[in-house]
């Protein structure tokens, strides 16, 4: 690490006059079941070197074999970001030397990858941005060194290598960038659509998406690229965010003095807020890629390349679009709902069992996003599921339950996980339909407040509100909030 | 009685047991006897397996005890290569850096090779991970010509050759990238064959050079090779690069008659050798034309190139396969190091051998940024030439007949400090390795003058056509093309 450096802090004035130009290069780990190159399985959080054989240990006289599963999955990602696919491409070594890389080299894609050409939109500032993808290619991954943790770590390294031969493809975007905000974006896309396809779990915790970049500035209005340094260790979509923004100022400071900007692999530290540059010489690799010999060039055909076509999964845009036309959701509400399959399918899975789209689509954007929200849970672990939102919904579409019934019931089912009708039967909370019983605690109130009924009768139509308020107060809430207005109003009248 | 068991062919054994006139106990017994008898002065073996012989030797005999029906290499005592991966025991390439390496898996073709019956005497010696062409790169001591025992045995896989010719085994696996099976056969006076590539599986063969690589069989007669190779040769699902095309039974067409077959003769293959193997060779293609072929001259012109191409192929890809020595998981690790870089430089250094360092480098530079284009792919191309060349004969030919080393069987340490001499000795089997084509080396006599040296002859044809080249080699044989000179 080189010294600290002092956090640049740069007038409007001169930021303005700079563009940034951001390219990212993103791994996605595959959730196929084997190992790219062998039989062993993929699980995550297996005791270390559990999930090893000869070919992931790259033990003397072992040879890799390509999992087809792998290809078919980067080649469902490869199409949804509209890249093409070519029909024959190869794997080539990258040789560099690290202990948790037990071959010497990583199996990649070099010259000839999978596929190329594709990409994909973003919303910026309420506008459409096409975002072009440069290659998207399959890998290994390396296994996992641990350098903390143990007793004796002061002097000792630990290594892992059941996320050696891992299946990754390597997305890599055009420096079509500009900001902090767009690489965000694009990223929320990219790992939206990897969701949808289900070819990744994309926890950035895991490791199973990771993304390095690649950042330069230049005056608005030139053409040519900056030089670029290359981020990495941006472990979250708040510190990618935050890394850019710190990455653009340093060097929007230097090429402002006139100085130049060192090409370089920079690490962001969180903890610090900053970029450091490493050490150059130390990672001043020369990979020497060539054509891995082990392996036969990879031949798409046709019929692999439509069969794979065939089995794609609607697209969070379609689905969008599906939404408002089906269901006649509001753009925005669509759009929400189809940001994450997770939740998308939620609210399917609600709709599907006869709840009202409309009912379904607020309930599940408002209250339950809430309470989601101030749980820290994610949709896929919601307490409530699909099944018992939807019988909440069907008993406020039948007035069974009220609106703010409704609200209450389901925190108490999001706090249980039982049924509305459970929570209703435990709490007593069974709305009041019964005219009569309504009546008779209307007529208690009126006799009780004698004063009120004058200045209703008055003509001062107000205090309506009051008596309802009454009313549901003496119920609880479970008195039939429209049956509440006609009988009040009955009684009222005398 | 047990000088003669050392000396049976395959279809001798097969004979001697089904008439009960020995035991496969007896036979391993006997090699093993041979063993200690010869191996002190020629140092074939590094290592050597007698309970997994004898262990296999005698389900052999209880299956004759029983009347079963014997498989195919049943009770031939084998060699096999120290590349060569066997289950439990050493497999060290000759190679310090993999000294107290136990291979935890069996290579496919050993798998093969048991499963048809056949008993593993123990591991061979050879240049360190292959690279050499005289096993005297050996981590562990050279090996010596059973035939002149100051002179080497070729190599790399010498120690393979040695053993057979010593009948120290019947049988023998060896690896060729460059030569290192046909050169040794011809060194040491016997059959040695390399497939086409793909032929033969090479799961659990230790790389050297992945795209040459070659496992294949040594043996004393074409007909003891024929039967090793149909036993390991066929696809398998562990190498992507093994070919899916049928095995023939190449034992069984090997009396189908030669004459009529075009025999190639190609004119690069005859500058510059020693003059009497190049008359012996003549002898080898006069016997040809004695049998009813028809000999045709022909032209592969790319041959002057094929040799710069090769080690630069080869060197790249050693540098890259030889990587995951780093003393981190498995083999040496120097004692002594400051931190992870020196680790990797301390235990590369003293762990592997000069040769082994030379041809890491060379590949390293073939390779790195700003000389792969003039180096590897221009080396790619070429490749792509010298193939041609061939597909282009075949058309013509149906077999090529060429001499198998330029040189005769040379003593030791004569070129140990000349690395280009030693290169060039692979002068006329890199190609057919470039090519991807069969490839065998058979005796052709011995020269004329003393001490009467043993010549070897090669034999290509085309991808995947090793039954009409051995149906040529044994011919040959039969013709007693080995013994005329």
């Amino acid at each position: 690490m080189s010294k600290l450096e002092t956090a640049p802090v740069i007038p409007d004035e001169v930021r303005n006059r700079y563009e940034a130009v951001i390219g990212l290069e993103v791994h996605v780990q595959l959730l196929a079941r084997s190992k790219i190159f062998c039989a062993c399985s993929t699980r995550f959080g297996d005791p270390p070197n559990s999930n090893t054989c000869p070919v992931c240990l790259g033990l003397p006289g072992a040879l890799p074999v390509l999992n087809r599963e792998a290809v078919t999955m980067a080649m469902k990602a490869a199409m949804a970001l509209n890249c093409t696919i070519n029909p024959r491409s190869r794997f080539a070594r990258k040789n560099y030397f690290y202990p948790d890389l037990p071959k010497g080299y990583q199996i990649s894609q070099y010259d000839e990858p999978l596929s190329e050409h594709g990409w994909i939109d973003i919303e910026v500032e309420g506008k459409s941005k096409r975002i072009g993808i440069t290659r998207v290619h399959l890998e290994e991954d390396a296994g996992k060194s641990l350098h903390e943790g143990f007793p004796d770590s002061n002097e000792k390294s630990y290594i892992d290598l059941n996320r050696t031969g891992v299946p990754l493809i390597e997305i890599v975007s055009e420096p079509d960038l500009r900001s902090p905000g767009e690489a965000y974006e694009y990223l929320t896309r990219l790992k939206t659509i990897m969701l949808y396809l289900e070819v990744s779990d994309c926890n950035m915790e895991e490791g199973s998406l990771r993304v390095d970049a690649n950042v330069s500035v230049r005056p608005v209005g030139a053409s040519a690229l900056g030089t670029k340094t290359e981020v990495k260790n941006l472990n979250s979509f708040r510190f990618l965010q935050k890394a850019l923004a710190y990455e653009i100022e340093r060097q929007i400071e230097i090429v402002d003095r006139g100085a130049e900007i060192t090409q370089e692999t920079r690490l962001y530290d969180s903890r610090e807020g900053r970029t450091y540059g490493m050490r150059s010489k130390e990672f001043a690799h020369d990979y020497r890629y060539f054509p891995e010999p082990d392996l036969l060039p990879l031949v798409i055909t046709d019929m692999w390349r439509d069969d794979v076509r065939r089995s794609m999964p609607e697209l969070p845009e379609v689905r969008r679009q599906r939404f408002m036309r089906d269901y006649a959701l509001a753009a925005y509400d669509a759009a929400q709902l189809t940001a994450s399959k997770a939740l998308a399918d939620y609210f399917e899975d609600i709709v599907k069992a006869s709840a009202q789209p409309k009912l379904a689509a607020n309930w599940v954007l408002g209250e339950l996003a809430y309470l989601l929200k101030e749980a820290g849970k994610e949709i896929e672990k919601s307490p409530v599921r699909a099944a018992n939102l939807a019988g909440l919904l069907q008993l406020i579409e039948q007035e069974t339950v009220s609106g703010k019934m409704g609200k209450d019931i389901l925190a108490a089912m999001f706090s249980s996980g039982k049924t509305a009708r459970e929570v209703m039967s435990s709490q007593g909370l069974e709305q009041i339909n019964d005219t009569e019983k309504i009546a008779a605690v209307a007529r208690e109130i009126i006799s009780a407040n004698p004063k009120q009924v004058e200045q209703y009768r008055s003509g001062k139509t107000a205090t309506f509100g009051w008596f309802v308020g009454q009313l549901m107060k003496a119920t609880r809430g479970q008195a039939n909030p429209q049956l509440v207005q006609d009988v009040l109003k009955k009684e009222l009248a005398g | 009685m047990l000088v003669e068991l050392t000396q049976l062919t395959i279809t001798g054994i097969r004979d001697s047991l089904t008439r009960k006139q020995t035991s496969a106990e007896e036979l391993v017994q006997a090699h093993l006897a041979q063993i200690e008898m010869r191996d002190a002065e020629v140092h074939a073996y590094l290592w050597h397996s007698p309970e997994r012989a004898l262990a296999q030797a005698r389900r052999i005999d209880q299956m004759i005890a029983a009347g079963e029906e014997l498989p195919p290499l049943a009770g031939v005592p084998t060699a096999v290569k120290d590349v060569i991966l066997t289950k439990g025991s050493p497999t060290t390439c000759a190679s310090r850096i993999l000294e107290n390496y136990t291979a935890p898996y069996d290579a496919t073709a050993v798998k093969r090779l048991e499963a048809a019956g056949a008993c593993i005497l123990g591991k061979t010696n050879c240049d360190e991970f292959a690279m050499g062409s005289s096993t005297e790169n050996s981590g562990f001591g050279p090996t010596h010509n059973p035939l002149d025992l100051t002179r080497v045995p070729g190599g790399s896989s010498g120690g393979s050759g040695a053993a057979v010719a010593a009948n120290m085994a019947t049988v023998a696996l060896g690896s060729d990238t460059g030569g290192s099976i046909r050169q040794p056969a011809s060194f040491c006076n016997v059959v040695g064959m390399m497939g086409t590539y793909g032929r033969v599986s090479r799961y659990g063969l230790v790389a050297f050079a992945s795209s040459l690589d070659h496992i294949g069989p040594f043996g004393r007669s074409v007909r003891d090779v024929a039967l090793v190779l149909q036993t390991i040769a066929g696809r398998d699902p562990m190498d992507s690069t093994s070919a899916d095309v049928p095995v023939a039974d190449y034992a069984a067409a090997l009396d189908r008659d030669v004459s009529g077959l075009t025999v190639g003769v190609p004119k690069e293959y005859f500058t510059g050798l020693n003059p009497e193997i190049g008359d012996n060779i003549q002898k080898g293609i006069d016997l040809f034309a004695k049998l009813g072929c028809k000999i045709e001259s022909i032209t592969l012109p790319h041959t002057d190139y094929a040799i710069g191409c090769y080690y630069i192929i080869c060197t790249a890809e050693a540098s890259s396969n030889l990587a995951r020595y780093d003393g981190v998981r498995y083999g040496f690790r120097s004692p002594e190091y400051d931190g992870l870089r020196d680790m990797y430089r301390q235990t590369r250094d003293h762990g592997f051998g000069a040769e082994v360092k030379r041809r890491i480098m060379l590949g390293t530079y073939v390779l790195s940024s700003g000389y792969y284009d003039a180096y590897y792919l221009k080396a790619q191309k070429v490749r792509t030439l010298v193939a041609r060349d061939f597909v282009e004969a075949f058309d013509e030919v149906d077999v090529i007949v060429v001499p198998t080393s330029p040189i005769p069987p040379f003593k030791l340490g004569e070129k140990l400090d000349d690395p280009l001499q030693m290169y060039l000795a692979d002068i006329y089997t890199v190609t057919a390795s470039l090519a991807g084509i069969p490839g065998i080396s058979v005796p052709c006599g011995k020269m004329k003058s003393d001490p009467r040296l043993p010549v070897g002859m090669q034999i290509f044809a085309k991808h995947f056509d090793e039954t009409v080249l051995l149906q040529a080699a044994h011919a040959f044989e039969k013709s007693g093309g080995f013994d005329m000179g």
